[in-house]
C-alpha cells in the first residue's frame, strides 16, 4: 500500500517534468555559453557573435548613481531606435558580466525594467539588437557594499 | 500550488503596462550559508516568459544577476481588455511557475 502511493507520487512527479518539458523546449533558448561567460567580450560575442557595439544616443538607460545596496540596483533600458530584438544588460566587473538579456517580439515596447545585483563598482552596458546592427550605451554604477560606505 | 507570482497589468488605449514580482531567492552559488560554511548551489530563474492571448509578448532570459524575488516590467502593443495574459518562468532546477490573469 504505502509502496504503490510512493510509486504514484514519484510517477506524478516524473509527468509533472514531462509536462513542463515542451514548453521549455519551444521557448527560445537560454542563452548559455553568454552567461557563462566571464569576460564582457566574451559575453558579447557569445551572444551577438560580434564584440562591437555602436554607441548610440537613442537608448536611455536609468540607473542610479551611487547604489548602496549592490544585491538591488534598479535599471531601466528604453530605445527610440526601431525594429528593436532584444535588449541584453552587461555589467562589467560582475564575475559574470551578463546580468540579463531580453527579447523584444514585433508589437512589444523596447522599454524594460528590473533589479540587478552589482558585485563592485561598475560600467552597465545596455545592448539593443535591431535589425541594423548591435548599439550600446553605458554609465557607471558606483556601489557601496552594505552600506558601509565602502 | 498556488502561484508565487504577482502581476499588475495596466491598460492605456491598446498598450498593456506590465509590472511583475516572482518570489525566488535567485542564489548565486558562490554564497556560503553563514551557519555551516557549506556553498549554497546556484538557483536561479533562466527564462520568463510573458505571453498574451498565445502570443508571445516577452521572453526575459535572466542570469544569478538578478536581484532576488525579481521585478520586471514592460509594456506591449496590440493588447485589448479581456486578453488573458501569462507569465511563466522555469529555474535551472527545473521548477516552474505559472499565472493566468485577465487583462481589464
Amino acid at each position: 500500500m504505502d509502496v504503490g502511493r510512493r510509486l504514484l507520487l514519484k510517477g506524478g512527479a516524473a509527468l509533472a517534468v514531462l509536462a513542463a518539458l515542451p514548453r521549455a523546449l519551444l521557448a527560445a533558448a537560454w542563452p548559455e555559453k553568454a552567461f557563462a561567460s566571464t569576460e564582457a567580450d566574451a559575453a558579447m560575442s557569445a551572444l551577438f557573435g560580434t564584440t562591437e557595439a555602436t554607441p548610440s544616443d537613442r537608448i536611455t538607460l536609468k540607473v542610479p548613481e551611487i547604489a548602496e545596496n549592490g544585491a538591488v540596483v534598479p535599471v531601466t533600458v528604453s530605445t527610440t531606435l526601431e525594429n528593436v530584438e532584444s535588449i541584453s544588460l552587461v555589467v562589467e566587473n560582475n564575475p559574470r558580466p551578463l546580468a540579463a538579456s531580453f527579447e523584444i517580439p514585433a508589437g512589444t515596447l523596447p522599454d524594460v525594467s528590473s533589479r540587478i545585483k552589482m558585485g563592485e563598482t561598475s560600467d552597465v552596458i545596455a545592448v539593443v539588437k535591431t535589425d541594423a546592427g548591435i548599439f550600446s550605451t553605458s554609465k557607471q554604477v558606483k556601489v557601496t557594499i552594505g552600506g558601509c560606505g565602502g | 500550488m498556488a502561484s508565487k507570482i504577482k502581476v499588475k497589468a495596466k491598460l492605456s488605449g491598446d498598450v498593456a503596462e506590465i509590472k511583475s514580482l516572482m518570489l525566488h531567492p535567485m542564489e548565486t552559488g558562490s554564497r556560503k550559508d553563514p551557519d555551516t560554511g557549506e556553498p549554497v548551489p546556484a538557483h536561479y530563474i533562466t527564462q520568463l516568459t510573458f505571453t498574451n492571448n498565445e502570443k508571445t509578448v516577452m521572453v526575459a532570459n535572466f542570469s544569478t544577476a538578478v536581484s532576488k524575488n525579481p521585478y520586471f516590467g514592460f509594456s506591449f502593443s496590440g493588447a485589448k481588455a479581456g486578453d488573458t495574459l501569462k507569465i511563466g518562468w522555469v529555474d535551472n532546477t527545473g521548477a516552474t511557475d505559472e499565472l493566468e490573469t485577465v487583462l481589464k
